[in-house]
């Protein structure tokens, strides 16, 4: 049992420092993604203190400078959350790249999740100048507190798991249909419209923020972002975790089952 | 001229003709492009339950501007972006040879050969939601203003084109330009608002690095009423400017040009 946990542990780092170094390498690529990465959150960030001055000044208890602290922290996270992509999930079954990678005997997804864990580390890193210039240019205004500062990285992380889970569970969709891109667009659109990403959750109309509850969206974006710039007390934060919590619980149960009748249905295309 | 634009009907039927062959693609960009129009409206709904303006543009008026855009992004898909893309691929694949070695000239051998004929949705599509939207605003449209439209569009589009020449360009020197493609895209997602919203150092990047401003705000100011004569003349020079470098960059990038393989 040791044994079979650290081999596993091996696994993990073995992926993770491999994508931690392929990443450093594209300098130039990564620079324009942080530009891509950037100009989103900037063009919410810009629209809505818009909005907040013609309002006198805020809108919803967000002003101008909350605003700004609203979506600096949403670059981390979107940062820190990015996951294997269902587009990515697609590509590797039509080509038959999944058949090999079945012949190995540890389940698929122990590969990608150690990626992505390693690819932080240059994603953050790269971040850092880019979350520093947008400080500088746009005075954003957060209040710390200890237990916000300790409480946003275990979000961030539960967080991560959340979304790796969903996108994951979405790209196995691949292994009934590969018509799938219009699934895709259609989760994203909910995704952007109910997760925070567009607008905090607050900002919504109230059925929105209904439906946005029984979701599992923001939880894995706006939960860590509010987290840090103060909007939530202890306690819901605590009830937060609780929700991160038993969301990773379900999704990782129904990835398990839907691989283990997915897998049946396969049939490799390609070599 | 003449000759490109017959070469480029020819190209067109050739492309329709073997896209035809896969209706359903149809139906999935069809989908696709509802839902980018629903998000769109859906964000629009949210800011005006905040406010009445935007820096100065009505809700109806702020429906014109997103019409622009999908109809700009329309075109941009069917005839600018695909040739580009397809230009990168031979780079990559040094099967652009095959290209440069037709009698005709090679900039305009390059920019015609694709065209996308299911992204023409979104052409349609923009033009039903910019009527709809000037209907909302209670048509002000006169002649001179629906012709100053059709003008700055055109001037637009060409712009669009000359700056995403000149980046394709750069695939002879770097070979993965894809992420300059997608960060293109995620600039132009900027002019789904009137780009007076934003603050100087990148309203000036939108409007001469990236012309989003040009492409989308200026035909969308035409149409609203907004437009000085200055704007149009200054859209005209720079796209009259942006021809000339971007044929030079061009030109420049193929003397650099070796083919990759075989």
């Amino acid at each position: 049992m040791l044994a079979r946990a650290r081999d596993y542990a091996d696994l993990y780092l073995v992926n993770a420092k491999t994508a931690i170094i392929g990443q450093f390498q594209y300098r130039l690529a990564n620079l324009m993604f942080l530009v891509h990465l950037v100009i989103e959150p900037l063009i919410y960030l810009i629209v809505w203190t818009n909005v907040a001055e013609a309002q006198g000044g805020s809108v919803g208890g967000y002003t101008a400078s909350t605003f700004a602290a609203y979506y600096i922290v949403w670059t981390l996270v979107r940062q820190f959350n990015l996951s294997l992509s269902p587009f990515s999930f697609e590509w590797r079954i039509k080509n038959g790249r999944l058949a090999g990678e079945l012949l190995r005997p540890v389940h698929p997804i122990h590969y990608d999740l150690g990626f992505f864990l390693g690819i932080k580390v240059p994603y953050v890193v790269y971040w850092l100048p880019a979350g520093l210039i947008l400080w500088l240019i746009f005075r954003p205004v957060i209040e710390l507190t200890w237990w916000q500062v300790a409480a946003f990285p275990v979000a961030l992380m539960l967080g991560f798991l959340v979304r790796f889970a969903m996108l994951w569970l979405l790209g196995l969709i691949t292994f009934w249909t590969t018509r799938v891109s219009a699934i895709f667009d259609l989760f994203f659109t909910l995704e952007l419209l109910l997760s925070g990403r567009l607008v905090p959750l607050e900002l919504m109309p109230g059925w929105a923020q209904d439906i946005a509850a029984w979701l599992p969206f923001q939880w894995a974006f706006g939960f860590p972002i509010e987290v840090l710039i103060g909007r939530l007390a202890p306690d819901q934060i605590v009830r937060g975790f609780a929700i991160q919590v038993i969301w990773i619980a379900v999704s990782y149960t129904v990835i398990h089952l839907v691989w283990k009748r997915g897998i049946k249905h396969f049939t490799a295309v390609g070599g | 001229m003449l000759r490109g634009l017959k070469l480029f009907g020819l190209f067109a039927r050739i492309s329709t003709l073997n896209e035809m062959q896969y209706r359903a693609n149809f139906f999935i960009q069809l989908l696709q492009s509802f839902i980018s129009l629903g998000t769109g409206l859906a964000v629009l709904a949210v800011v005006f339950s905040y406010t009445d303006n935007l820096h100065g543009w009505s809700g109806g008026e702020l429906l014109a501007v997103m019409g622009v855009h999908i109809l700009m992004g329309g075109i941009m898909r069917t005839v600018i972006q695909p040739n580009m893309g397809r230009l990168m691929e031979d780079v990559q694949e040094g099967t652009l040879d095959y290209a440069l070695t037709k009698p005709e000239d090679s900039q305009v051998m390059v920019s015609v050969r694709q065209f996308a004929i299911w992204a023409v949705v979104d052409v349609l599509m923009g033009i039903i939601v910019l009527v709809w939207a000037l209907v909302s605003i209670g048509n002000r449209t006169t002649l001179a203003s629906a012709l100053l439209f059709v003008v700055a569009m055109f001037l637009g589009a060409v712009m669009i084109y000359c700056v995403f020449l000149m980046f394709t360009t750069l695939a002879f020197w770097f070979v993965r330009v894809w992420e300059l493609m997608e960060m293109f895209q995620s600039l132009y997602q900027a002019g789904r608002w009137p780009v007076g919203i934003y603050p100087d150092w990148l309203r000036a990047g939108l409007t001469y690095l990236i012309p989003v401003a040009f492409a989308v705000t200026v035909p969308a100011e035409a149409l609203t009423g907004r437009l000085t004569p200055q704007t149009i003349l200054i859209a005209a020079a720079f796209t009259l400017v942006l021809m000339w470098v971007s044929r030079a960059v061009w030109k420049y990038g193929l003397r650099h040009y070796t083919s990759a393989s075989s």
